[in-house]
């Protein structure tokens, strides 16, 4: 089905979709060249989800779409219409941050902080499907999360200590 | 970094689409994954008016096995459909581990396998396993269908003869007597790179006699290429690691590299000797396609 359109003053046209966002349905009426990145920033002011490349190279917009992480820059947001996302903002139960969060925190896996709510949902995504994964299957999960800070060890610390592996500090 | 301005359609049908695309024609493309034509659409090389999403056309993402057909994978699968696909880690493992080393996790998840063949890049990983293993496709236009050798899809650098108002709506993988294959890439990094050069094969064989070989290069010429020549000097013959080595020769003279950014035409050419050779030996000593 087609989504409901009005044309805007302006003369485009703009079209009705809802993303179910974290657990709540929004309903917007977006133009077609509204990527997802957007959508959550500036429609729903998510902006957990950082702004990177722009180009689905570094990771930095990565969100969960139905369990699957992807770069939010290279979707349109009509095309997530009806689907299910997660950002950054969405993975803490409750009042508690997420055990990712906490071993990030722990492990000092982050310096300026912009790649790491990409890296957290990249490694969300790869612990929902593979709960105990090797260092291998960790740096392959984030391969598409560039960080240029932190040299990646303490992120993969980070990642397999929340998966309950015994991990040595430094 | 902001998309111009554009229409969007979503029809629910293969039909609806090809209508509309038929109605609109150049101004219109088809959106599928859309992980290369919002790139390019978002660095100014691309601004289509209207864009036809086949987001809604579900029946296209299945992969099954269809007796007496074979594999057919739908265009609309993403690549890590085809790295998951239990069918896939049954009959052709090597597509899906082919597909396991194309970009990131996260555009495996968007880009789709017809996006990766219509785009007809040079340098796209599926395009030589498929050909290898005689894959072909099927195209749906207002007109009819039609079912083509994957080999022939391809004309040129981004040119495939698929019409304007026609979807590619399936692969399929023909049963095989192919007792091996492989596809070996070389990027410059491990992860995330665009193949400098690509090498498929598909070899069967009794005992220690090769039976058939097909040989599929990729980046080194303006489509996929059949190393024709070396697949000829191979049938018959009984493997060694000399006859491996000169079969990797003869490949090397069947492509036409260019130099660019990733490496240089004769770099490209060692790589086609290298990986064929590699490629060969991999295929023979797995045992399984």
């Amino acid at each position: 089905m087609s989504n409901a359109s009005i044309i805007g003053k302006d003369g485009v046209k703009r079209y009705l979709i809802t993303i179910t966002v974290n657990g709540d349905p929004h309903s917007k009426v977006v133009k077609a060249n509204n990527t997802l990145t957007d959508f959550l920033r500036d429609e729903l002011d998510l902006t957990g989800t950082k702004k990177g490349c722009e180009l689905g190279d570094c990771g930095s917009c990565t969100v969960l779409m139905d369990g699957k992480a992807v770069n939010s820059c290279l979707i349109l947001a009509i095309e997530a219409d009806g689907r299910e996302v997660t950002t950054i903002e969405g993975i803490a139960s409750t009042a508690e941050i997420d055990i990712l969060q906490q071993k990030f925190i722990e492990f000092g896996a982050l310096q300026c902080g912009y790649c790491t709510p990409g890296m957290v949902m990249s490694a969300k995504a790869l612990l929902a499907k593979n709960p105990r994964p090797t260092e291998l299957e960790v740096r392959q999960a984030l391969a598409g999360n560039l960080c240029r800070c932190t040299g990646y060890v303490n992120i993969v610390k980070a990642v397999l200590s929340a998966s309950g592996q015994e991990v040595a500090h430094d | 970094m902001y998309l111009p301005d554009f229409e969007y359609y979503a029809p629910d049908s293969v039909q609806e689409a090809c209508k509309l695309k038929a109605e609109f024609g150049p101004r219109a493309m088809f959106f599928s994954g859309g992980t290369d034509i919002m790139h390019k659409m978002k660095i100014g090389t691309l601004a289509p008016e209207i864009l036809i999403s086949l987001k809604n056309l579900e029946a296209l993402k299945k992969i099954e096995y269809v007796p007496g057909k074979g594999v057919v994978i739908g265009a609309r699968a993403t690549h890590n459909d085809l790295v998951n696909s239990e069918i896939l880690h049954k009959k052709y493992m090597s597509v899906s581990e082919a597909a396991h080393q194309m970009a990131a996790n996260q555009v495996r998840n968007i880009g789709t396998v017809g996006g990766n063949l219509i785009n007809a890049v040079p340098s796209a990983d599926l395009p030589p396993i498929l050909m290898a293993l005689d894959a072909s496709v099927k195209l749906v236009g207002t007109k009819g269908e039609r079912v083509i050798p994957l080999e022939e899809l391809f004309t040129g650098v981004c040119k495939t003869c698929c019409c304007d108002d026609e979807i590619l709506t399936e692969i399929i993988i023909p049963d095989q007597k192919m007792t091996g294959s492989t596809y070996i890439k070389f990027g410059l990094r491990r992860s995330g790179a665009l193949a400098v050069a690509g090498v498929a094969v598909a070899v069967e064989v009794d005992k220690d006699v090769i039976k058939d070989a097909r040989i599929v290069l990729g980046a080194v010429y303006i489509t996929p290429k059949r190393a024709i020549e070396s697949e000829k000097f191979l049938i018959g013959e009984k493997i060694s690691d000399e006859l491996l080595a000169e079969a990797g020769k003869i490949s090397c003279t069947e492509c036409k590299p260019i130099s660019d950014m990733r490496g240089s035409a004769e770099y490209r050419q060692n790589l086609v000797e290298v990986l064929t050779k590699r490629a060969l030996r991999k295929a023979i000593d797995k045992g399984h396609v």
